[in-house]
């Protein structure tokens, strides 16, 4: 620590204030600046333009597809990683990840934020008909896997008359929903499934070989049974359209499949498959050694040392603490937002002329009736169909601020409505305009009954900030779900990520409460 | 300002403080006021009594336009309120008079209605500094003149809740003063009080008699309205069924309708 200045308070206040400002005009800078670029024709010419390939993935999925690596998080590793490196070179260009949530992976590529997805996704019917497929660039099976003590399921019938957990919106979810008398769980992460499994709350997991090859065997409580399930084959998604861009894609695949730059990397992670080697007509015999696969079991061992992963904890602060900040700013300045909008709703409601005051009825029913998560979607990749693209950090901004205004409204609307008529009646009869007495007597003290519930949405906008990771930003909850993929460690990081957001949000609570205590000073009798 | 409380009451000038023709105002089917016309002379402090609903709250309000008439004519101070069943409109134009009516009268409420966020000395303030836009400091002086004229000019930090009822009425009181009305209008304003707190209301509303201040006041205080009052009107559904001198109202009404509402106060 170095030794403080000797500075009179009110000095490093004004600092510390001055700080908060700077970091405030930043942010609205940022927010202006931030207007994306119009949507290019030709994505193909553009990569090689720019001599830069976005890819589009969620580092959430883990490892072996895209996660942070253990040693330095600032770095990607994961086999698809390493197929879009090489996929970039062969095209001339520089590979750069930009991260989104899974969930949103494939409207993400209309909004032009990268030139293709690749996350682990499956070629299917359905969807060919919205993006384009590259030809498989790996193929798989789906694994059973289930407690080590039960008996052995020899395939995919076995499994009827049992409670299976798979990945939600996987093809094995879809294969299972097919059959009858099959239980299906679905999860969120691929590492859930075989943590109920685990705990005896599913009788089995199906999921893609790779997930269940670093997520299901390294369990000792689990194996594997029976024989691989189906069929699976990962391709590369590009926008509906770009077929130069395919076709391209295509050929560097072959390249890179030729030159045995493919099988090298499905080695390093101990996924080269007879599938895989049949698909791409390398049929020399298998057997190399996986370092990746072998580095990974090391690290997420549950035997590593406590001092290693107190390492790791502190190691992954820098990270939380940059997401938590951009859960901070979009929080605040959706807050600002959704308290403006908020006002004019409540006093058009109470105070409008009709048809106005119909609309906002309408709108603030309208928008708190249905989820947030969609409107997210529908202000992202919705708008962009009428010509209005955003910026993700725009969208965010007006998605949670436009949200949050509708109960924010309803708060201002209960305080104003708790004030008596004979407060109108008697700033009216005193010669004030109805305007006037509004803003100097009736919000005054319409504030002070509105405050615990506008507290009270802050803290909940503060948590639903973390939806906008659906919209690529990379705010708290997202940075929590890398590195809990990444060490394969959810509670810990679990705990440290809920304290996190506890903290942010106590100088919220402790300013509501003095402003509380402040307001409440005119009513008390002493 | 002794001189002005010793001025007689006659040598009033032509023009009447107040003056309403043929008001007429109705909910749905139930007429509330039925042609009421009445005469208020400058510096008179009438008393307006009746039963309760018999629109005598009612047509104090329409004075300072916190109801609204459908048919009549109201002057104050020379502003008047012409309305008629047959218009249609009632915009921007009848709003603006409106407020011009309430700047030349002054209201204060049976529940005092005092603005519970604002210390006395700023509900005081209030109006003059957002409507007539005075600076604080003088706003400042005139209301702790005027708190000081009620006897309240110790209590000016304090906030509405700290005072007793008699005292948050005598700053409503004031508060109305600010905005120098032509005509100071009282809704039973001492009828929540507790009946030891009643006379200091009472008498500020005497000093502001003496002061030469025209007031109408709703009241059920009959010992008041004998006393300090230049005129009683008496009001029954919705009509004024008789006016006079308190002499004659209380020792010889001529309607059986105000001997029998009298009786019950005798």
């Amino acid at each position: 620590m170095h030794p403080r200045p000797t500075s009179s308070p009110p000095e490093s206040a004004r600092r510390r204030r001055g700080r908060a400002l700077v970091f405030l005009v930043l942010f609205v800078l940022a927010i202006l600046g931030a207007a994306s670029p119009p949507a290019h024709a030709d994505q193909l010419q553009q990569i090689r333009r720019s001599k830069i390939m976005r890819w589009g993935s969620d580092a959430e999925g883990g490892a072996p597809y895209v996660c942070l690596d253990p040693r330095d998080k600032t770095r990607l590793i994961g086999f698809e990683v390493e197929i879009a490196a090489a996929l970039a070179s062969v095209l001339g260009a520089e590979a750069r990840m930009v991260q989104n949530d899974y969930k949103s992976l494939l409207p993400g590529l209309n909004t032009v934020n990268y030139d293709l997805a690749i996350n682990g996704i499956e070629i299917t019917p359905d969807l060919e008909k919205t993006v384009e497929f590259s030809r498989p660039y790996y193929l798989s099976a789906l694994q059973i896997s289930v407690r080590r003590d039960d008996p052995d399921i020899p395939g995919i019938q076995g499994l009827r008359g049992k409670k299976v957990g798979t990945l939600e919106g996987s093809l094995a979810e879809r294969l299972l929903r097919g059959m009858n008398e099959v239980q299906v769980l679905s999860f969120p992460g691929q590492h859930t499934p075989y943590m109920d499994l685990t705990n005896g709350r599913c009788d089995a997991v199906l999921q893609d070989y790779p997930i269940a090859l670093y997520y299901g065997k390294p369990n000792p409580q689990l194996k594997f049974t029976g024989d691989p399930v189906s069929e699976i084959r990962y391709g590369i998604a590009c926008k509906k359209g770009e077929l130069g861009l395919v076709k391209a894609v295509n050929a560097a695949l072959d390249d890179l499949a030729r030159r045995g730059t493919l099988r090298l990397i499905y080695e390093r992670w101990g996924l080269w498959n007879e599938q895989t080697s049949r698909y791409f007509g390398d049929l020399r015999p298998g057997g190399a050694p996986a370092p990746a696969y072998e580095e990974f079991l090391r690290q997420t061992s549950q035997f590593r040392s406590f001092g290693d992963r107190v390492a790791d904890y502190l190691s992954s602060m820098p990270m939380l603490l940059h997401g938590a900040l951009i859960t901070l700013g979009i929080s605040t300045a959706s807050m600002m937002l959704a308290v403006v909008v908020g006002m004019v709703l409540a006093l058009l409601r109470l105070y409008g002329p009709r048809v106005l005051s119909v609309l906002a009825l309408v709108y603030v029913e309208v928008v708190r009736g249905t989820p947030l998560l969609i409107q997210l979607y529908l202000i992202y990749f919705g708008l962009p169909n009428v010509g209005i693209q955003l910026s993700p950090l725009v969208a965010a901004w007006l998605g949670l601020g436009l949200n949050y205004a509708a109960s924010e409204s309803e708060n201002y609307r209960a305080g104003i409505l708790s004030i008596p008529k004979g407060q109108m009646e008697a700033a009216l009869a005193l010669g004030m305009s109805p305007a006037q007495a509004i803003r100097h007597i009736i919000l005054p003290q319409a504030i002070r009954i509105a405050l615990p519930p506008v507290t009270n949405d802050f803290l909940a906008l503060f948590k639903d900030s973390s939806l906008v990771s659906v919209i690529t930003m990379v705010e708290l909850t997202k940075v929590y779900g890398q590195l809990a993929a990444t060490y394969n460690d959810y509670i810990v990081y679990g705990v440290i990520t809920a304290a996190i957001y506890f903290i942010m949000g106590l100088p919220f609570v402790r300013l509501a409460r003095i402003l509380e205590q402040r307001l409440a000073t005119a009513y008390r009798h002493a | 300002m002794p001189d002005q409380a010793i001025s007689p009451p006659t040598s009033v000038d032509q023009t009447p403080a107040v003056s309403v023709e043929g008001l007429y105002k109705s909910f749905g089917p139930n007429a509330i006021l039925k042609n009421v016309s009445l005469r208020v002379e400058q510096a008179e402090l009438t008393v307006i009594v009746g039963p309760s609903g018999c629109g005598k709250t009612t047509f104090l309000r329409c004075l300072n336009g916190l109801e609204t008439f459908d048919e009549g004519r109201i002057e104050v101070a020379g502003i008047s309120l012409d309305l008629h069943r047959s218009d249609r409109e009632r915009g921007s134009d009848v709003q603006a008079r409106i407020h011009e009516l309430r700047l030349c009268a002054g209201m204060v409420f049976q529940s005092f209605n005092l603005f519970p966020h604002l210390t006395v000395v700023e509900n005081v303030m209030k109006a003059p500094q957002v409507v007539k836009g005075m600076p604080t400091d003088q706003a400042r002086v005139l209301a702790l003149e005027l708190l000081e004229k009620v006897g309240l000019k110790e209590k000016a930090d304090l906030h509405p809740v700290q005072l007793s009822g008699g005292q948050q009425q005598r700053v409503a009181i004031a508060r109305s003063l600010a905005m120098q009305p032509a005509v100071m209008l009282y809704d039973e304003p001492t009828s929540a009080l507790d009946p030891a707190l009643v006379d200091e209301v009472l008498g500020v509303m005497r000093a502001l008699d003496d002061e030469g201040m025209t007031q109408i006041v709703v009241t059920h205080e009959m010992r008041f309205a004998r006393q300090v009052a230049d005129r009683i009107v008496v009001f029954h559904g919705g009509e004024i069924i008789e006016s006079g001198p308190p002499d004659v109202i209380f020792s010889a009404p001529k309607d059986e309708r105000t001997r029998h509402f009298l009786k019950a106060y005798l």
